[in-house]
């Protein structure tokens, strides 16, 4: 089961690669996109039929080292189960 | 007295910190690679610089899981003195044996260059005999060592004395000019609660001869090597 995650900076942690690339998107014209976070897509293939279980392992290999926690969140998603 | 020197597939200052150790300072030196899981009989741990796994996820994330680093943990919590440099540092941090975390320097460029710093607390190991008036010249060269602490985390580490290096200018002074990366309260290295686990930034093992541009690296190590004489 294919499982993605999408690890982003928490909001209160200053995030320079968005902010130099809303810069450059700024100076290419788009006025109108006024942030940009930057973040992590990781897709993990998981040995289950279980989304449930799927999730639980997603979310314990995030907790121990995909994600940090002091600085990022995380969003666990199962697109067979959306 | 043996100084363990880890190796991490990546690591590239672990040469450059045995120089300093062995051929400067003549104190026993030994390499230690990252699958160990035995630290053998060592007194003090240095986690060197360089790029474990490639700073892949984060710099310093991958490297903490390897066998040799629950010795380390295991090291650290009797008391023995663990000093980790630049990657070391973030090693240590993802390790959780230092609080905080470290991001991209502000400027999202790599630095390196020589910075001052001022030592704010005598009471590690290793700046046990690091003169507090002096200004030391030591350089920097990392792109990720922004470090990042809210503000309950730096009162913390200011009420219990964790903060033993911060950037300044050439006078001693604190001041945000003088900060290379964006850390917090320029911050340039911690320790733990009770002084015997130290990260930092700065390269002392880079500063360790005059015809390399400065020696004030020597204090650190002049400092563990006492140290260790005193206490084995």
């Amino acid at each position: 089961m294919q499982v993605d995650i999408i690890i982003t900076l928490r909001e209160s942690i200053l995030d320079p690669k968005g902010k130099a690339s809303r810069h450059a998107l700024e100076n290419l014209g788009f006025r109108e996109i006024t942030e940009v976070r930057i973040g992590k897509f990781i897709q993990l293939e998981i040995d289950t039929d279980d989304p449930g279980e799927a999730r639980k392992l997603a979310e314990q290999a995030c907790e121990k080292l995909l994600a940090n926690a002091v600085m990022e969140n995380y969003e666990i998603r199962i697109p067979d189960n959306a | 007295m043996n100084i363990g020197v880890l190796v991490f597939p990546g690591s590239n200052c672990d040469h450059d910190a045995y120089h300093a150790l062995k051929h400067i300072h003549g104190i026993d030196t030994s390499f230690i690679w990252h699958k160990e899981s035995d630290l053998g009989n060592v007194d003090a741990i240095v986690i060197p610089g360089g790029f474990s796994y490639g700073d892949y996820l984060r710099s310093g994330a991958i490297a903490r899981f390897s066998p040799v680093m629950n010795s380390v943990a295991s090291f650290a919590s009797k008391g023995g003195p663990v000093l980790g440099i630049c990657n070391g540092f973030q090693i240590l941090l993802e390790a959780r044996l230092l609080p905080g975390t470290m991001m991209a320097n502000e400027q999202l460029r790599f630095s390196c260059k020589f910075i001052n710093l001022t030592c704010r607390t005598n009471r590690t190991p290793f700046t046990s005999s690091v003169p507090t008036e002096t200004i030391l010249h030591i350089p920097i060269a990392h792109g990720e060592g922004n470090y990042f602490a809210d503000d309950d985390l730096v009162k913390q580490l200011e009420d219990r004395d964790q903060i033993v290096f911060s950037y300044c200018d050439a006078f001693g002074n604190i001041t945000e000019v003088a900060n290379p990366n964006g850390s917090t309260a320029n911050i340039a290295g911690i320790c733990n609660e009770t002084g015997n686990v130290v990260g930092m930034m700065p390269h002392p093992e880079r500063a360790v001869e005059k015809q390399l541009g400065s020696n004030h690296g020597r204090f650190l190590f002049d400092s563990i090597d006492q140290y260790l004489t005193h206490s084995i």
